[in-house]
C-alpha cells in the first residue's frame, strides 16, 4: 500500500444481481480505511445487506473486485475463501448463535477456522483461545455467563456474545449486518458503544449497516448513504443534512 | 321483504350451507363410499358359517390358552425373548451407523449437491419400501435361519426410517447459525459438529429411541420366517396347537413392549 492512509478494504466496481438484468448493487467502489466505524444507511431493499454480505461472500458478487489483505476476495476458491474469512468477523441482526451450545462454546466457534475439526469435536481448544474467550466475556460484561446456554439469554446479551464470537477470530475487519435492529433503543446504544470501544482498542475497522440514522450519526466516523443500489453520500456524520437525507430516503414528510 | 339495508344479503329463509352443485358432489362421494364397501365385502367372500361360529371358536381358543403355561417360560421363552431384544438393539445400532452418513447426504443444506441428495433419498426409499419380514426372508435365504438374518433385516428396514428423519431434521436447522459459522471460516466438518449436530441432537435421540421401540415389536414376529427371536417359539407353539404356550409367548411380548415404551418415554424426557 503506497497511499498515505492505509486501506483495509478496497471495493472496486462491485455489482450484484439476484435476477439477471435487475442489479441490486450498481458498480459500487469504496475504500475502507484502517480504523473507525463506517455506517451504511439507506432505505430497505437498497442493497445494504447485500453489500456487507458480498464482502465475505455469504452472497456471491456478480462482478467486481474486493481487495483485502493484498488479495482479491472475489477470485478466491473455496479453501482460499475459508482462510480469508477467518480474518473477517461478522455480527448479525438475529445474533445467529448456536442456540443449544453454551456461551463459552459459542465464543470458541469463532476459533473453528484455526482448530482442526477433530480437536474442535473433542473440545480441545488451545489454552490461549480459552483465556482469550474469558477475557472477551469480561469485556462484554458476561463474565459469569460462560456455562449458560445461548438460548437462555436476552437479545442484548446474545448480541454481546455475537460480538465476542466475532472478536475471537482476531479479525482484521468487522462486518455488522443490522446489529441493533432487533434490540430496544437503550440496548442498541449499549451494543454500539461496546462494538466501538472494543474495536477501537484493537484497531479493527468496522463496517456496519443500520437503518437508525440517529444511531449512525452518533457512532459512525464515516457514513455511506445508499439509494437504489448506488452510493449517494459518502462523508462524515456532520454532512448528513436534511437535503442529503432526502436524496437517500426520498420524500420529506418523515423529516420532522 | 320490501326493503333491505344490505342489498346483496342472502335471504335468511333460503339460506343453505352448500350450493346445489356442492350438495350433489357430497352425495356422490357418500354413494361411492357405500359402493366401495359393498364391492369389497363381496370380493372378500365371507363364508357366513365361519363368521357365525367365530365367537364360539374364540371362546374355545381362550379356554385352550388358559391357564397360561408359565412353566414354559424359563426353558422355552426366556432365551428367545432375550434374543429378540438383542436383534432389536443390534439392528437399531447398525441402522443408525449406516443411516447417519446417508441422512447427511440427503440433506440439501448440508450437502448442496442435487445428484447426491437424490441418490441418498433413493437408498432410503429402497430400504423403506421393503417390509422387515421380506428383508428377513431375503437374509434367511442368504445367511440361513437365525438371529443374524433377523438383525440384518431390522437394520436394513430401519436405515430408511432413521436416515429420512435425520435428513429432514438437518434440513430444518435454521440457516442463521450455520451462516455465522461459515463466516468464521470453519471447515465443513466443524460446521457439522458445532452447528448442525447441537441443533439436531434432541431430534436424533428421539428418532433412535422411537425406532428401537418399533424394532422391539417388529423383531418379535421375525421368527415366523425363521429369523430368530421369540417369533420362533411362538411359531413352534402354534404349529403344535399348544395354545397355553402361545399365550405365554404373547404375554411375554406384551410385557416387553410395555417396558420398552416406559423406558423410551423416560429416556426421552431426560434427553430433550
Amino acid at each position: 500500500m503506497t497511499t498515505a492512509t492505509p486501506t483495509t478494504l478496497s471495493i472496486k466496481h462491485l455489482s450484484k444481481s439476484y435476477v439477471a438484468g435487475k442489479p441490486v448493487l450498481k458498480d459500487i467502489s469504496l475504500d475502507i480505511a484502517d480504523c473507525g466505524i463506517t455506517a451504511i444507511i439507506g432505505p430497505s431493499g437498497t442493497g445494504k445487506s447485500t453489500l456487507i454480505r458480498c464482502i465475505n461472500r455469504l452472497v456471491e458478487p456478480t462482478s467486481g473486485e474486493i481487495h483485502f489483505e493484498g488479495g482479491n476476495l472475489v477470485a478466491l476458491d473455496r479453501s482460499g475463501l475459508r482462510l480469508a474469512r477467518r480474518h473477517i468477523g461478522m455480527v448479525f441482526q438475529e445474533y445467529n448463535l448456536v442456540e443449544r451450545l453454551t456461551v463459552m462454546e459459542n465464543l470458541l466457534t469463532g476459533r473453528l477456522g484455526y482448530v482442526s475439526p477433530f480437536k474442535a469435536w473433542l473440545r480441545k481448544f488451545p489454552e490461549a483461545d480459552i483465556a482469550r474467550a474469558f477475557e472477551l466475556l469480561d469485556a462484554v460484561g458476561l463474565g459469569s455467563f460462560a456455562n449458560q446456554r445461548a438460548d437462555s439469554l436476552s437479545g442484548g446479551q446474545r448480541q454481546r456474545v455475537g460480538i465476542a464470537r466475532a472478536l475471537m477470530q482476531e479479525p482484521k475487519l468487522l462486518l455488522a449486518d443490522e446489529p441493533t435492529s432487533s434490540l430496544d433503543p437503550k440496548t442498541s446504544v449499549e451494543v454500539m458503544a461496546l462494538m466501538r470501544d472494543l474495536c477501537h482498542a484493537r484497531g479493527i475497522p468496522v463496517v456496519v449497516n443500520m437503518h437508525d440514522v440517529e444511531l449512525a450519526k452518533r457512532f459512525a466516523d464515516r457514513i455511506i448513504g445508499m439509494s437504489g443500489g448506488n452510493v449517494v453520500y459518502d462523508g462524515g456524520p456532520a454532512g448528513l443534512t436534511d437535503d442529503v437525507l432526502k436524496s437517500i430516503y426520498g420524500g420529506e414528510d418523515w423529516l420532522q | 321483504m320490501s326493503t333491505t339495508l344490505v342489498p346483496d344479503r342472502i335471504d335468511a329463509k333460503t339460506w343453505t350451507r352448500f350450493t346445489p352443485g356442492q350438495r350433489f358432489a357430497r352425495y356422490t362421494v357418500y354413494f361411492a363410499l357405500v359402493l366401495a364397501l359393498v364391492v369389497s365385502a363381496r370380493s372378500v367372500e365371507i363364508i357366513p358359517e365361519f363368521l357365525w361360529d367365530a365367537p364360539e371358536q374364540m371362546q374355545d381358543l381362550f379356554k385352550r390358552m388358559w391357564p397360561i403355561a408359565w412353566a414354559h417360560y424359563p426353558g422355552g421363552v426366556h432365551d428367545a425373548l432375550v434374543e429378540t431384544l438383542h436383534i432389536a438393539s443390534l439392528g437399531t445400532l447398525f441402522a443408525v451407523i449406516m443411516a447417519i452418513p446417508i441422512g447427511i447426504c440427503a440433506a440439501n443444506n448440508v450437502v448442496p449437491s442435487k445428484p447426491i441428495n437424490y441418490l441418498a433419498k433413493l437408498v432410503l426409499v429402497a430400504s423403506r419400501s421393503v417390509n422387515s419380514l421380506v428383508w428377513a426372508l431375503l437374509f434367511v435365504g442368504v445367511f440361513g435361519p437365525g438371529a443374524l438374518a433377523g438383525t440384518l433385516a431390522i437394520a436394513f428396514r430401519s436405515i430408511g426410517f432413521v436416515g429420512k428423519l435425520i435428513g429432514e431434521a438437518l434440513e430444518e436447522v435454521p440457516r442463521g447459525s450455520i451462516e455465522a459459522l461459515q463466516a468464521t471460516g470453519s471447515p465443513w466438518l466443524s460446521i457439522l459438529s458445532k452447528g448442525y449436530w447441537p441443533a439436531v441432537e434432541p431430534a436424533f435421540w428421539s428418532i433412535v429411541l422411537f425406532r428401537w421401540d418399533i424394532n422391539v415389536r417388529e423383531s418379535a414376529v421375525l421368527g415366523l420366517v425363521g429369523a430368530g427371536g421369540i417369533g420362533l417359539a411362538l411359531n413352534a407353539a402354534i404349529d403344535l396347537f399348544q395354545w397355553d404356550r402361545v399365550a405365554m409367548c404373547l404375554f411375554a411380548i406384551f410385557v416387553v413392549v410395555i417396558v420398552a415404551e416406559i423406558v423410551v418415554t423416560q429416556i426421552r424426557k431426560r434427553v430433550l
